[in-house]
């Protein structure tokens, strides 16, 4: 008989590579000289081939392996993203071993919590900074063994017997390979694509953090099906900046770099990230709208600074952009003059100002996590990037949903990718399943029936509805989904992404679930209020007093003022215009528990937290006292006492209820 | 901090320093000794002579009286260029950078000293000039990464807050590589984080690169908890000399910071 044809020898051979460590092996031996990380240091970008990747991570793991590690054991990674915590995740996945890796600004309680009950015995931490937070906690974790750090910076006088350099333990094991070259080999082969390949624990917004747990399948399939789904190649460039612990930053960075063997690089430090984007102009780029935001707000501030000339022309081509640009981008027909002048703004702004951005050669940008103000969406299609909503999560490898070329909408979040099935359950809950979907949370069993019910369907909290082409649209997290006392709908986030899009408004909650009207905690950005206030002269000592400014607060009326009148124009939520605000006196911060790790707002918690300042808001007060427990970050904890002004703003009237009734039918 | 660092022999040695303004005593027949590898603190009052003190030692005043021994060397003249061609760096009470140029540049300007090649062949950059300049970059580098400045390495010094400033000039001194190192208030006008963070820097290059530092701080809880020695002027005078310990418990170094009538 002939032999299997080309095409299902090639199926043959991509299901046999069903481990990372698997797949690493096969691009150094196929494409070796390819680019697989890069990361800048000393200021030069330095890079490493797929053959020195994967000689790295042999030596890790072996040198692991000669020192205890067994099938099974747990390796915490902590640190900003660096190669050599990328090949620590694999040399631990080659070893049949588990990954663990911890948010990098976790505070020490959290990192005791996950290390503790993920049964941790190896850490892999990046510098001094981390093994000093590993040492805080070692004595209340028996079960940690052995911390190896990578950079060596100021550790010279520790002499704790269990720590040990990287370097260190790759030379042991190019020692012990030239004993027993065969090893690895043998333990990689032994891995297979239902294994567990990491515990990931999500930053939740409630209780304690919960270890999800996916396999290699789960990863693989879910990359694979992204990568064909969006023709992703070998030759993208990504730069890897999200915390390594972020299911996202894993998959982006990590599952389909090693799938689609393309190049990862890392920053330089936290603090450069914005210049090494620009430097190296990636092609595929992931962001949560945090990032967009304050990209665009920086723009914003520039070109106000900028002279008469530069300003007119950016105000009159982005007129242009917001007019045809998404419409050229999706293929629609375009008027030819049009079309020309778009040309001509490329050259003139948008080649420009995507080169300042380090965004002129995306092909494919993603953002998640939230939803994205609509105005800001559009900013970006407009200049002709690619920006697309996705929807997941870490229990389903992130890809549910995926806006398709073409078919971008800026209030959803797209269809489901391939073998992902979506439905809306009667709550108005969106329950999903799919190959991507966890094998469940590390020692939760009972949040994790809570999670994934009996009939494989997921549950994930949000509520959404599914439109008349097929597209997920999230409205609000299920539980934050309200009602005013009158009766009328209350989405907070929906009213907050309005706030946020304006840059002089870093932060916004919005209150209104049972009360008589909305209210909303507004949070000045420092940066573009600052700006704003020097090119008006006006002095500041901090950023509460900045915020207390009178003119400040005029501000931020104005903004509200906007935001009401285009409520105003929403049949269903002209009823939640907000009333009165108030500007914090503190910027909302996870170290205090009011933001998650991701920087998503807790609602509930500063609800509380802030209690006096929401009564005095639905009260008639014009001002309200508040004292809270702030902690600095060196984890010391101090009070903060602050009189807050509370300012009306002004709302549209809004017809009557029986009016809109006759308008909608 | 464990103390498996060493203190060595004798760096440098003032003996005997007068210096008048006129008929203004700023110093008066000062004797001290900087040993290698250790972090000396000089505090006292206002007006004790502390920043004098550490213009005699670079060359920038020249005393009346008493001799400089450095590396063995006496002399009683010399031009702050020669201190700085024999290893002596230092920082500025009130930061001295150019506003203007980069914070790459600013530090490049630290390895002046060392660059062999004339300005004919730096400004055609060829050839050995080149590889000369690629060497001072690459050594330059290790400091930004040192100091953690990687983010600012292209912004003008004169944009930068004043925290971040006192780093760069920290930097360009360190660029000298220099065997001792004088800081006059490192940490004058910072907040808490920016004190914390100059401390570990301080340590780090007095661990790291075995730097001699010796330096002048207002912060008594700095001094404490950094230096090795701490020497104690007033009005001109030493009036202390030992561990931080022991000048803490000193009746006169009390009552000059406390202020006693002086007779």
């Amino acid at each position: 008989m002939a032999s299997l044809s080309p095409d299902s020898a090639a199926v043959s051979a991509l299901a046999a590579l069903d481990t990372f460590p698997k797949l690493l092996l096969d691009h150094a031996a196929r494409r070796g000289d390819k680019p697989a990380n890069r990361e800048k240091d000393y200021g030069i970008w330095q890079s490493w081939s797929w053959r020195q990747v994967a000689d790295e991570v042999a030596a890790l793991a072996n040198g692991l392996a000669a020192m205890g590690f067994r099938r099974g054991d747990k390796l915490t990674i902590i640190g900003d993203n660096r190669p050599r915590l990328y090949w620590a995740i694999a040399a631990t996945q080659a070893l049949g071993g588990v990954p663990v890796p911890i948010y990098q600004d976790a505070g020490a309680d959290e990192m005791a919590f996950v290390l503790d009950h993920a049964e941790v015995r190896f850490a892999i931490a990046e510098d001094q900074e981390q093994v000093d937070k590993l040492l805080a906690v070692k004595d209340r974790i028996p079960g940690l063994e052995t911390i190896i750090y990578s950079d060596g910076r100021g550790m010279r006088h520790y002499a704790q017997p269990f720590l040990h350099a990287y370097a260190d333990i790759q030379a042991k094991g190019r020692d012990v390979a030239a004993a027993q070259p065969d090893f690895l080999a043998g333990e990689i082969a032994k891995g297979k694509g239902a294994d567990l390949a990491i515990i990931l624990y999500t930053s939740g917004t409630t209780g304690q953090p919960k270890g999800v747990m996916l396999s290699y399948d789960n990863l693989i399939v879910t990359a694979r099906n992204a990568i064909a789904r969006e023709g992703l190649r070998a030759d993208e460039e990504v730069l890897a900046y999200l915390p390594m612990a972020w299911i996202g930053e894993h998959i982006f960075s990590y599952a389909q770099a090693y799938c689609a063997g393309f190049c990862v690089s890392c920053p330089e430090s936290s603090a450069t990230v914005m210049l090494d984007l620009r430097e190296l102009g990636p092609t595929y780029f992931f962001a949560p709208p945090r990032i967009y935001e304050t990209i665009l707000t920086q723009v914003m501030i520039r070109i106000e600074d900028a002279g008469w000339l530069k300003r007119r022309m950016f105000e009159y081509f982005m007129a242009l952009a917001r007019r045809v640009g998404a419409r050229i981008l999706d293929g629609e027909r375009v008027a030819l003059a049009d079309r020309l002048l778009y040309r001509l703004g490329q050259f003139l702004v948008y080649g420009p100002l995507k080169n300042t951005l380090g965004f002129s050669r995306i092909r494919l940008a993603y953002t998640a996590g939230e939803a994205i103000g609509p105005d800001m969406f559009s900013f970006y299609r407009s200049l002709g990037i690619n920006v697309k909503q996705l929807y997941g999560m870490t229990e389903s490898s992130v890809f549910i949903c995926i806006q398709p070329d073409g078919e971008v909408k800026a209030d959803t979040v797209g269809t489901p990718v391939q073998d992902v099935d979506v439905r809306i359950d009667e709550g108005g809950e969106v329950l999903f399943r799919g190959p991507g979907v966890f094998q469940g949370y590390y020692k939760n069993d009972t949040a994790t029936v809570a999670a994934k019910r009996s009939d494989g369907w997921v549950h994930t909290g949000d509520a959404g509805i599914i439109d008349a082409d097929g597209h997920l649209k999230i409205i609000d997290r299920a539980r934050d989904v309200g009602h005013l006392r009158g009766g009328a709908l209350f989405a907070p986030k929906f009213i907050e992404n309005k706030l946020k899009f304006f840059p002089f408004i870093k932060e916004a909650v919005a209150f209104g679930d049972g009360h008589d009207f909305v209210t909303a905690l507004v949070n000045i950005d420092l940066e573009a209020v600052g700006n704003w206030a020097e090119r008006r002269g006006i002095t500041y000592g901090s950023f509460q007093e900045l915020s207390a400014d009178e003119r400040v607060y005029d501000l931020i009326r104005d903004c509200i003022d906007k935001v009401n009148a285009d409520l105003a124009t929403e049949t269903q939520l002209a009823a939640s215009q907000i009333r009165r605000f108030l500007v914090l006196h503190k910027e909302l911060d996870a170290d205090d528990g009011e933001l998650t790790r991701t920087r998503k707002v807790r609602r509930r918690f500063i609800g509380e937290r802030y209690a006096p300042l929401i009564a005095a808001l639905n009260g008639g007060r014009d001002s309200a006292h508040i004292e809270t427990e702030v902690t600095f970050e060196d984890g010391r904890k101090g009070m903060l006492k602050a009189d807050l002004k509370i300012s009306e703003a002004k709302t549209v009237p809004v017809a009557a209820p029986a009016a809109v009734l006759r308008k909608a039918s | 901090m464990s103390s498996v660092k060493t203190i060595g022999e004798t760096l440098l040695k003032a003996d005997g320093i007068t210096l008048a303004f006129g008929g203004v005593k700023a110093l008066t027949d000062i004797s001290v000794e900087i040993k290698r590898h250790e972090i000396l603190a000089i505090i006292g009052p206002n007006g004790a002579g502390k920043t004098s003190m550490l213009n005699v030692i670079n060359g920038f005043y020249h005393p009346q009286h008493g001799t400089i021994t450095f590396k063995g060397a006496t002399r009683s003249q010399m031009r702050p260029y020669e201190a700085a061609a024999q290893g002596i760096a230092r920082t500025f009470q009130n930061v001295a950078l150019f506003k203007g140029m980069t914070t790459l540049d600013n530090i490049m300007t630290g390895r002046l000293l060392r660059m062999r090649k004339n300005m004919f062949w730096q400004a055609l950059y060829w050839g050995p000039a080149k590889k000369e300049e690629l060497a001072h970059r690459a050594f330059v580098e290790k400091i930004i990464d040192f100091l953690e400045i990687q983010a600012i390495r292209k912004v003008p010094v004169g944009k930068l807050p004043y925290g971040l400033q006192k780093r760069v000039e920290l930097a360009r001194a360190l660029a000298m590589e220099p065997e001792l190192l004088l800081l006059d208030e490192p940490m004058a006008g910072m907040n808490v984080e920016e004190k914390e963070d100059m401390c570990r820097f301080i340590l780090d290059v007095n661990d790291e690169f075995g730097t001699t530092i010796a330096l002048i701080e207002h912060d008594m809880g700095v001094v404490m908890d950094i230096s090795d020695r701490v020497v104690v002027l007033d009005y001109g005078r030493k009036i202390a000399d030992g561990t931080p310990d022991a000048v803490r418990g000193d009746q006169q170094v009390i009552d000059a910071y406390l202020g006693v009538a002086h007779g």
